[in-house]
């Protein structure tokens, strides 16, 4: 079945210890806001071409947990995710703390914020870390898990520079 | 002031542009080539907290600079940022991923809300 594409995810680094992430959507933002809360929908996209979804919880109430595991297909290693929901406004904002498990200290705060017009929805996703240090490393293990894909990548990046 | 003859590295580059200023400098310089007299006022900067700005800026290789009569001007050189634009596109592309498999979620989801015309 052909999808159509809205575009590419855009990723910008506001300040030192932020990353936002931006992209637009052919769907009303009441669905992308499901999309994105249902467990079962989210097992669907998460994992990206990187690996598997292996458990997805999501307790989607204030103070209620979530977290997110993958098996990573190079390697096979797991890939988990957790944090706690602060703020939830349905299909507009969620507020959520972000643990990479396999960086435990570098805890970040995660804002989605959902605008609609004309059937489309602008998302865009804020993580506010705490440093810069930890800002950076995780650019870097999102880098990681790339790595098999990285030589397309950054064939890519050197035609865009051209 | 002697000019360092070293090759910077992808680090240089990094620290370089970890410092807000030195990004605003990148940013105001992203229109095109400019004077410094130019940049101090686009930033409400001192001169010399300006010129030691671009000075860590040449030193990388982020920015060049030339002299016309008696003007000095800075322009962008893409290339020594070239690694830090490698770095988020690659984290970009993950993201990229992830919103394509979510496209294909979603497109599921309104012909399912089309299909039975009721919002559950």
């Amino acid at each position: 079945m052909a999808v159509t594409s809205s575009g590419t995810a855009k990723v910008t680094l506001p300040a030192d210890d932020q990353i936002l992430i931006t992209r637009e959507f052919d769907a009303p933002r009441d669905l992308v806001f499901k999309a994105w809360t249902t467990p079962e929908l989210v097992a669907r996209w998460w994992a990206g071409d990187r690996g598997k979804v292996t458990r997805i919880d999501i307790d989607l109430r204030v103070g209620g947990a979530w977290r997110y595991v993958m098996e990573a297909s190079d390697g096979g290693f797991e890939v988990a995710f957790h944090g706690e929901y602060r703020e939830i406004v349905p299909s507009e904002r969620l507020v959520t703390t972000e643990v990479f498990e396999g960086m435990p200290d570098a805890a970040a705060v995660d804002t989605l914020t959902l605008t609609e017009q004309d059937g489309r929805t602008q998302l865009s996703l804020l993580v506010q870390h705490t440093c810069k240090e930890h800002r950076d490393a995780h650019i870097e293990s999102g880098m990681e898990d790339g790595m098999q894909e990285a030589m397309d990548a950054l064939e890519q990046v050197a035609v865009s520079l051209r | 002031m002697p000019s360092v003859a070293r090759a910077a590295t992808t680090a240089d580059a990094f620290n370089a542009v970890a410092e807000p200023r030195r990004r605003q400098i990148l940013d105001a310089l992203a229109g095109g080539e400019r004077p410094v007299n130019d940049l101090v006022h686009a930033l409400g900067m001192a001169q010399p907290q300006v010129s030691k700005h671009l000075r860590v800026l040449r030193e990388v290789g982020a920015v060049e600079v030339r002299d016309e009569g008696r003007q000095r001007l800075y322009r962008l050189n893409g290339h020594a940022l070239k690694p830090i634009h490698d770095w988020v596109k690659s984290y970009e592309r993950s993201w990229s991923e992830r919103f394509n498999q979510l496209d294909a979620v979603l497109e599921e989801l309104k012909q399912k809300e089309q299909g039975d015309g009721s919002d559950e």
